[in-house]
């Protein structure tokens, strides 16, 4: 990381609640320019709350929040509008008239250009998460936001995708907020790894391991030891067994 | 034990409160090719991953086919073997049922003198006229209360209170107020079709999956971008069935409509025919009311076959 790294992401005193229920209580982030952020946590913990706000898409907040102007989100499902082809639901949004090139350069980056003339029907789970790729990086984000955009695939395409993130990452120099509940996902991914809980980041850890990962690493496993640890998880004798999700 | 495995393992199909209907097939189509766990993989070593997902899967057929075509038209062609049959023996006399012979003939006749395409024409213009007027009217007070809340307010309940009067039943309202000719026949047929394009289409702008909404505010949609890209196309599935309910009832309100004091048209053959006892004129009427209707049956679900085409459909288990 050079030392001229700016400030991107800047939550101050951050709060949501829901009918009386408070989700985010006071919670602040940081996330530099270019970082790779992972954010675990709990089901219902308020991750996914705290990506929708940064997303624009949840206003009624308390609190700070600077983001850059331009954001993208992949959601846990790919979200395609089934009745526009693929290259459509890629461009889809874009000012100007639909620009099929576009489209498919970006295509071709996660992979699938051959599925541009497609009906999202037709695409299994990891080809439509990478449409949805495409179409976050088509809009060239200052911020990408991935809502645990992997939950839903097997594990071989997860691992495909997750590489395939990685890449994309190092490419375009965005920075990233990929939310998820899956430590060792977290671990190859991240610069920075958060944990969320009680509606705040409870606990953070910065992950400065080489890249590529190596899952057996000691540093890996300790790392992931202490992070399951955070998330109350008290099995670092059986280290890989949370790999079965 | 309340751990996050347990939490994990208990999430990780995403559970969506209404799944979109793509998001559902995407899932479907992907479970043959996919399987979950990697232990699985080998056991289906030939279906490769880029294998058509959404292609159907045949069964394996059985050794004594009947083409489904055939099938199909067995039902109807043996209904009409025993109508014969009956006629010709004289179980059915013809002041009950003419044959079907004597329709055919009666059909050929009336074409020839002019007075069957005459009353189609009649007829079919009543019925276009009157579904056009009711379309319009739908599609206005649909997308006003699919779209505004005040049009909701305002229309939904309206709509949902005149809907329990029997449409029927304002015949005799309509002869008071529009007299006996033209006009009281169309806005019957109108009435008709208003009802379930409107409920249609409302529902189906209702039923906009609020995950694509999202996504498309997301990708930078505003309001009119999300009410072409997400809102109407959603809705476009419930406005077709709409469409084929409003076409039969426009052709079911022209028969009640064409009751009354009728100069011309297919109602008006009928009536005539009724005077004089001819029964083969009254079927041969009612089968070109329902030969009229399954052509637009037709239509409809050829411009189905077009405009939902991006649509996962079910086509039915077996050969």
């Amino acid at each position: 990381m050079s030392t001229t790294v700016r400030t991107h992401v800047e939550v101050r005193g951050l709060s949501r609640a829901f009918d009386d229920k408070t989700v985010i209580d006071r919670l602040d982030l940081t996330i530099r320019q270019g970082e790779f952020v992972a954010l675990l946590g709990h089901s219902g913990c308020g991750k996914s709350t705290l990506l929708k706000i940064l997303a624009g898409l949840d206003s009624e907040t308390e609190g700070e929040v600077t983001v850059p102007e331009r954001r993208s989100v992949a959601f846990q499902s790919p979200r395609l509008m089934p009745w526009l082809r693929v290259w459509r639901n890629v461009v889809l949004g874009l000012p100007g008239s639909p620009d099929r090139a576009l489209a498919e350069r970006y295509l071709a980056e996660v992979g699938i250009e051959e599925y541009a003339g497609s009906w999202p029907k037709t695409l299994s789970g990891g080809q439509a998460q990478r449409v949805s790729l495409a179409r976050a990086l088509v809009r060239e984000p200052e911020l990408l936001l991935l809502d645990e955009p992997f939950g839903a695939l097997d594990a071989l395409t997860r691992g495909r995708a997750q590489r395939l993130v990685a890449d994309l990452w190092q490419r375009h120099g965005c920075s990233v907020l990929l939310v998820t509940h899956d430590v060792e996902e977290a671990l190859l991914l991240a610069d920075r790894v958060l944990v969320m809980d009680g509606g705040r980041i409870a606990y953070e850890a910065e992950a400065g391991l080489e890249r590529p990962r190596d899952l057996g690493s000691p540093d890996f496993v300790r790392l992931r030891g202490e992070l399951l640890h955070r998330l109350g998880v008290h099995d670092a004798s059986a280290p890989r067994k949370e790999a079965t999700t | 034990m309340p751990s996050p495995h347990s939490a994990v393992s208990g999430t990780s199909p995403p559970a969506h409160g209404s799944a979109p209907p793509t998001t559902r097939t995407v899932q479907k189509a992907t479970a043959p090719t996919e399987p979950a766990a990697p232990s699985a993989k080998p056991l289906r070593p030939s279906v490769t991953k880029n294998a058509h997902p959404g292609a159907p899967r045949k069964r394996p057929r059985s050794r004594f086919h009947v083409p489904r075509g055939v099938r199909r038209a067995s039902g109807p062609v043996g209904l009409l073997l025993v109508w014969f049959l009956a006629s010709t023996t004289g179980v059915l006399p013809e002041s009950v049922l003419a044959s079907p012979v004597d329709v055919v003939r009666r059909a050929v006749d009336l074409t020839g003198t002019g007075e069957l395409p005459q009353a189609i024409a009649a007829s079919g213009r009543r019925a276009a006229i009157g579904f056009l007027i009711g379309a319009a009217a739908a599609l206005a007070l649909s997308l006003t209360a699919g779209l505004f809340r005040l049009g909701e307010d305002v229309i939904d309940a309206s709509m949902g209170m005149f809907r329990a009067i029997p449409w029927v039943g304002l015949i005799p309202l309509f002869i008071v107020w529009f007299g006996i000719d033209e006009t009281p026949k169309v806005a019957l047929v109108a009435l008709g079709v208003t009802y379930p394009l409107y409920f249609n289409i409302y529902g189906g702008i209702r039923s906009a999956d609020a995950q694509l909404i999202e996504a498309g505010r997301m990708v930078g949609l505003g309001r009119i971008g999300l009410i072409r890209y997400v809102i109407l196309p959603s809705a476009l599935p419930g406005a077709l069935v709409g469409l084929r309910y409003a076409l039969s009832t426009a052709w079911l309100a022209l028969v009640f409509a064409e009751q009354v004091n009728a100069d011309a048209g297919i109602g008006y053959l009928m009536s005539n025919a009724q005077q004089y006892f001819q029964t083969d004129v009254i079927v041969l009427c009612l089968a070109v009311y329902a030969v009229l209707g399954l052509l637009c049956d037709f239509a409809v679900r050829l411009l189905s076959r077009r405009l939902l085409a991006w649509r996962a459909s079910f086509d039915g288990e077996g050969a």
